[in-house]
């Protein structure tokens, strides 16, 4: 009896020694950020800070690997068994999907970080050729005959669909819009597309690098990353009178961190995107910060326009899929009806 | 043994007959038949009106009539074609033969994405090719029919190849002699002997073809009812989570494709059969 009281005292002892002394070497932590394709830039940028900050505040050096790809695939990957701690998509739709199919991250998730979880949003723009040739003003001009309009397919990109659903709000909120004028104008604007690649990159390659179409429906950190990476001289930017405010969210994927032992770090991970560093970061990569005083500092960078939500004008994502995206939706009959 | 069926039971001079055969079912199984079967059971799951929704709607219609038509018109193209460059590969002697070769098996070793990137730079309006053609390739049904003929040419050339090496001169040369025309000793010595071949040929780059989506997705323009595949609605269905659905469009596939298979490897049966081999 007393032999075993003792051997187990050793052994609390033991594990006390490991758990007092573990913070005191540091460790090397990987996290794994599944997040959707055009973010590659601003989480390059973003991981290398943090795991300064990281390692400043805790002496432990954190590598955050990235995997990127088309949001709905990329969720489908986690709820297949893909050990994301965190995942960062275009749509708060595709993240309920890994909540409720899988169970891996508890319902309510939207509600844990400030601002619906978007620690940055973004909205959709054209980009057209130097000098706009054909005057594309506004969403009106996507309609114009002899206007050659690019966008990704809805049905596959969740930028399209963010894309699909401005034009569409657009229409709705002109006067005397309804909801058969605007299913009238998204039709006549799709009749005007040419190529539906199945990602928002895709569709950025195809009216840049293979010269299809006088407009495209980009992203607006997209459409900066073109001017960037095909020269100002090439390309335009144009702004709408109004478009969607997209606010693609973040979370930490419960199951896998309380698994792998990461969840304070991965938790810390997000909220830095919310620090003022990170939102510096994020503005530098064209996604409007939603912190006020990083968003004065780069107000010129980003043309105050209207902007509306998906809740006020479609009442939320899933009213938004079901109606417009799913399989017979308001995108299929476009296509089916003639 | 009792239950022995005297198929079984046949010897042959290497040992370790039902090993082999049981092995053989074993990775079958494991690699072809269980994977397989996992498509069939999720369908399984749809109520009946339900899988007619998925697999029988217009749009996924029109991707079968593309699906099915470019993969047909793509081997058939590559049989015509695929003999002519085996014909050249094993006939003649000229420089660089080894490398024109080699280059028959670049569509294998080239990831298909690859494939389907450089075809759509170069078919673009605005590429080498492109700008010189009076229509659309790049971003029309065409572009799906020239991405399958590139992934399915190897697999004709491949097939013919050895079989044209064995065929020997003199049979051509005897058929000279007993008077027949250059026309009819290609139609009645040299084609009844390679038939089989070109139809092994024509089934493995159609077969091919049916499950082609990396390099198609990138030239096709993927618009609906126009220029869609069948595999890119299955990834359409699933990118909506709709598992189930995108299973019944694979399982309609599956089975139509194994039905032309099927058909086909009769065909050659019946052609072998009637050489009397």
């Amino acid at each position: 009896m007393s032999a075993f009281s003792s051997a187990r005292r050793a052994a609390l002892a033991f594990a006390a020694v490991v758990v007092l002394a573990a913070p005191a070497h540091a460790k090397d932590i990987a996290l794994l950020n599944v997040s959707y394709d055009p973010t590659r830039e601003l989480y390059a940028d973003f991981n290398k800070a943090f795991a300064a900050q990281w390692k400043a505040k805790t002496g432990d050096t954190v590598i955050v690997k990235q995997s990127h790809g088309g949001s709905g695939k990329q969720a489908r990957s986690v709820i297949d068994g893909l050990e994301a701690d965190v995942v960062t998509l275009a749509l708060a739709y595709d993240i309920d999907e890994i909540g409720e199919r899988a169970k891996l991250i508890a319902p309510g998730w939207q509600k844990r970080l400030p601002h619906n979880s978007a620690p940055y949003t973004s909205t959709y723009v054209f980009l057209v050729r130097k000098g706009n040739p054909k005057a594309i003003k506004d969403w009106g001009d996507l309609v114009k005959p002899g206007v050659s309009v690019i966008t990704a397919n809805p049905k596959t990109s969740g930028g399209a669909r963010w894309g699909y659903l401005a034009a569409y709000g657009w229409a709705l909120r002109q006067p005397g819009g309804n909801d058969a004028i605007a299913r009238d104008y998204i039709a006549r604007l799709f009749a005007n597309v040419p190529v539906l690649d199945s990602g928002a990159r895709g569709s950025t390659v195809t009216f840049a690098e293979r010269g299809v179409g006088d407009v495209l429906m980009a992203w607006e950190n997209e459409a900066h990353l073109s001017l960037k990476e095909f020269g100002a001289d090439k390309l335009e930017i144009i702004y709408p009178s109004s478009s969607i405010l997209a606010e693609p969210p973040v979370a930490v994927v419960d199951k896998v961190v309380d698994k792998r032992g990461t969840r304070a770090v991965a938790q810390a991970y997000l909220d830095y995107l919310y620090s003022p560093d990170g939102q510096e970061i994020a503005a530098r990569n064209f996604y409007r910060p939603i912190d006020d005083k990083v968003a004065a500092r780069y107000a010129k960078a980003f043309p105050k326009i209207t902007l509306f939500t998906i809740d006020e004008v479609f009442g939320g994502w899933t009213q938004a899929q079901r109606t417009h995206f799913a399989d017979g939706g308001v995108f299929d009959q476009i296509y089916t009806r003639k | 043994m009792a239950f022995a069926h005297p198929l079984l039971t046949r010897h042959s001079v290497l040992p370790g007959f039902h090993l082999a055969l049981g092995f053989t079912l074993l990775y079958l199984g494991l690699i072809v038949l269980i994977p397989l079967s996992a498509a069939f059971l999720k369908t399984a799951t749809m109520s009946a009106p339900a899988f007619w929704d998925a697999v029988a709607s217009p749009r996924v219609l029109a991707s079968y009539r593309l699906t099915f038509g470019a993969s047909l018109a793509a081997a058939l193209i590559n049989v015509l074609f695929g003999l002519v460059v085996a014909w050249v590969l094993v006939r003649y002697q000229f420089p660089a033969r080894r490398m024109v070769d080699a280059l028959v098996d670049l569509p294998f070793a080239l990831p298909t994405a690859v494939a389907g990137i450089a075809l759509t730079a170069l078919y673009a309006k605005n590429g080498w090719i492109g700008a010189w053609l009076p229509f659309k390739v790049s971003y029309a049904p065409l572009g799906v029919f020239v991405a399958l003929t590139f992934i399915g040419l190897p697999f004709v050339v491949r097939t013919v190849q050895p079989v044209l090496a064995d065929l020997r001169g003199e049979l051509e040369e005897a058929a000279a002699t007993l008077g027949a025309n250059r026309w009819q000793t290609f139609t009645r010595v040299i084609l009844p002997v390679l038939t089989p071949a070109l139809l092994t040929g024509f089934a493995l780059a159609f077969a091919r073809a049916l499950g082609e989506y990396g390099s198609v997705i990138f030239i096709a323009g993927n618009m609906p009812m126009v220029s869609e595949i069948t595999p890119l609605l299955i990834i359409t269905k699933l990118e909506q989570y709709d598992y189930a659905g995108a299973t019944a469009i694979a399982v309609v596939m599956l089975v139509v494709a194994f039905g032309l298979l099927l058909a086909i490897n009769a065909l050659q049966a019946w052609t072998r059969k009637r050489q009397g081999r």
